[in-house]
């Protein structure tokens, strides 16, 4: 096991070093790192001198350096438009985002696990027929655009819940959460719905694939035979060896959550990082883009990371066939 | 879900390789002889599903209005001299304040008639998913069947670019693409290549690394063919089939992502048709309850996205005979 952490680690640390290349060469070669880093006021002597102070004269691979010792210092820059540390901007939005993202994914699960074992249990059901069409229409749904519709009928027309912002937070473990209050959790059921509808489908489709293979399986038929309650056959056997897979992907989506929350954060004015970075790119503030676009490679990578440790622990196998 | 398709379709196509067309027929003419009847028998089994079957009558009428929006859209909502802001926000069937025209769906903020902008927008749509996975489809297939046909470190070395581009969402990707490249058609279907260009490699190099095994192969390797007639003429044929699949599902997920980016503000620019922009427009809107703005462009959007997964959906029930039932 520790044989596989360490590769795992290792791995995970290359495609940081790798992304980290292909950002700095995104910003420096094809945009323009001066611009990046100094703000337009500044003055011509000022200017070259910053230009000297972040080494923007030095050859390539040494600006890299440059740049990735200030990555791991945590140094980005400030923020054109709001003046303060890129790096502290987007850390203090980053709980708001990651509690949007976690509620999109138990209300996913919540809602398409349920579903979709049923649509496994009896796949030629009628309501297992419809949940599978309506799975291909979540897929389809542009979480942009359903979320202006439910934004419309749930806040406008009907006014049953508020429309935009956050709400009143309390400090939880030392985090700023809003699912703790009752204004607070109204104001989260709509973007967290919109979020969660991107992967019900997934959730609903992974479950039934699972539930039909592992129906037909040799330990399920054991179980029926020795005479087992359905209900435990179900939550016990079937539910247990579908819950890899599962896993593993909704983990894997988790990152795409976060992407789509730029979407869900926009349309709710969600006080998250995404709709910090979507307006730092209309506004060109780049210390920004860059700070998010590097946290955004880690936190992705460690969710990968920690999915692949939590795959290996489930299913042992997987850890054998790696480190062989 | 779907019926199960008869007996024999969906085993068609990966099968078909050991019904390899002898090596020595007089220099080539065309596909090999067996590739027609097990198209006419997929194209018959597709049909069969009544729901795929309109899919896919759905998805030709939006790809024929979208061609040929100019000419049958009733005004043209992107030309500044007869688009005016007097007629803006006018509900679904109302005359326009100014001129004659009727907004069979309304307007939108800017006076435009929203059927013309949606259909001028639909073009958009389709002229970016085409464009997009159409060219990542060539390069992910040049990719995949280099990769599975050398083999070896060059393998190695592309699977590992693939899977790191995959570990990433698309949504990210593309938007930081973006944000490094700034907005425009031509940038939107570049960020759009580089999104999608690694599923179509992962996919050929696995259907490839299949036929690789495959007799047909052996006997062309035997007969000392070039590696380009090898590549083109014996692998590439028989392992398009999955790119297909994965082709239709891209093509919709394109269309959702432009309109997505374009409705952040990172996509087109406002003085182009797209239905993310349009829905955009109506999001200014919709606390003065003016739902047809933002409604009518969705669905459009919606029912463009929803056809093609259908469509994807049912080819992939057809060309997969591991799922079927």
């Amino acid at each position: 096991m520790i044989a596989f952490v360490l590769q795992r680690l290792i791995q995970s640390i290359a495609i940081v070093i790798a992304m980290s290349i292909i950002v700095f060469v995104g910003v420096t070669v094809v945009g323009n790192p001066v611009d990046m880093l100094i703000s337009p006021e500044v003055s011509q002597a000022d200017r070259e001198r910053i230009i000297r102070s972040f080494g923007l004269d030095l050859p390539i691979h040494q600006q890299y350096f440059v740049f990735a010792l200030s990555v791991l210092r945590g140094e980005f820059g400030q923020s054109f438009v709001f003046g303060e540390s890129a790096i502290k901007l987007i850390v203090q939005r980053m709980p708001a985002t990651l509690e949007l993202a976690t509620t999109a994914l138990l209300i996913s699960i919540i809602i398409g696990l349920p579903l979709g074992v049923r649509a496994g249990l009896k796949p030629d059901s009628i309501a297992s027929r419809l949940t599978m069409s309506f799975s291909i229409l979540g897929f389809s749904l542009p979480t942009f655009w359903i979320g202006i519709m439910l934004m419309m009928l749930f806040a406008v027309v009907l006014g049953w819940l508020p429309a935009t912002g956050r709400g009143p937070t309390v400090l939880f473990l030392g985090v700023e959460v809003s699912f703790l209050t009752w204004d607070g959790l109204r104001h989260l059921i709509l973007p967290a719905t919109t979020l969660a509808l991107l992967k019900v489908s997934l959730v609903i489709r992974l479950a039934r694939a699972g539930t039909l293979e592992v129906v037909h399986q040799d330990y399920i038929r054991t179980a029926r035979a020795k005479g087992l309650k359905n209900d435990r056959i179900v939550f016990v056997h079937v539910l247990k060896n579908i819950m890899i897979p599962i896993v593993t992907i909704i983990g894997l989506e988790f990152g795409q959550l976060i992407a789509f929350s730029i979407v869900t954060e926009t349309i709710f004015s969600w006080p998250g990082m995404g709709k910090l970075i979507v307006d730092s790119i209309r506004m060109l503030d780049r210390p920004i883009i860059v700070a998010y676009l590097m946290i955004i490679v880690v936190l992705i990578t460690g969710i990968n990371f920690i999915v692949d440790i939590i795959y290996a622990i489930l299913d042992p196998r997987i850890r054998h066939e790696a480190t062989k | 879900m779907t019926q199960s398709p008869p007996r024999s379709i969906a085993g068609t196509i990966p099968s078909a390789g050991s019904v390899a067309p002898s090596p020595d027929a007089p220099g080539g003419g065309g596909f090999p002889r067996w590739r027609n009847p097990a198209k006419n028998r997929l194209v018959r089994a597709y049909f069969q599903s009544p729901v795929a079957a309109i899919s896919l009558v759905i998805l030709v009428i939006i790809v024929f209005l979208a061609t040929f929006a100019p000419w049958i859209a009733p005004t043209n909502p992107y030309d500044l001299g007869t688009v005016t802001v007097v007629n803006s926000r006018l509900p679904p069937g109302a005359t326009a304040r100014i001129g004659d025209t009727v907004f069979l769906l309304g307007s939108d903020g800017a006076g435009r008639d929203l059927l013309s902008a949606i259909l001028y927008g639909l073009r958009t749509s389709i002229i970016v998913a085409a464009a997009s996975t159409g060219i990542a489809v060539l390069i992910g297939l040049w990719v995949g069947l280099l990769a599975a046909y050398v083999g070896g470190r060059t393998d190695a070395a592309l699977m590992r670019l693939v899977d790191l581009q995959l570990s990433f969402p698309t949504m990210l990707v593309a938007l930081m693409l973006l944000a490094i490249l700034g907005n425009g058609l031509d940038k939107i279907i570049a960020a759009l290549v580089i999104v999608q260009w690694a599923y179509f490699a992962r996919t050929a190099r696995a259907a490839a690394l299949v036929e690789r095994e495959k007799e047909y192969m052996e006997a062309a390797r035997g007969l000392y063919l070039g590696h380009g007639r090898m590549i083109f003429r014996h692998l590439m044929p028989n392992s398009i089939a999955p790119l297909i699949v994965v082709a239709t599902i891209q093509a919709a997920h394109a269309v959702s992502l432009e309109a997505t980016l374009s409705f952040l503000g990172l996509g087109l620019p406002p003085t182009e048709p797209s239905l993310g922009l349009l829905i955009a427009n109506g999001f200014n809107y919709v606390f003065s309850l003016h739902w047809w703005i933002s409604l009518f462009p969705g669905l459009a959007l919606l029912l463009t996205i929803v056809v093609m997964n259908l469509a994807g959906d049912r080819l992939r029930d057809l060309l997969n005979p591991r799922l079927r039932k």
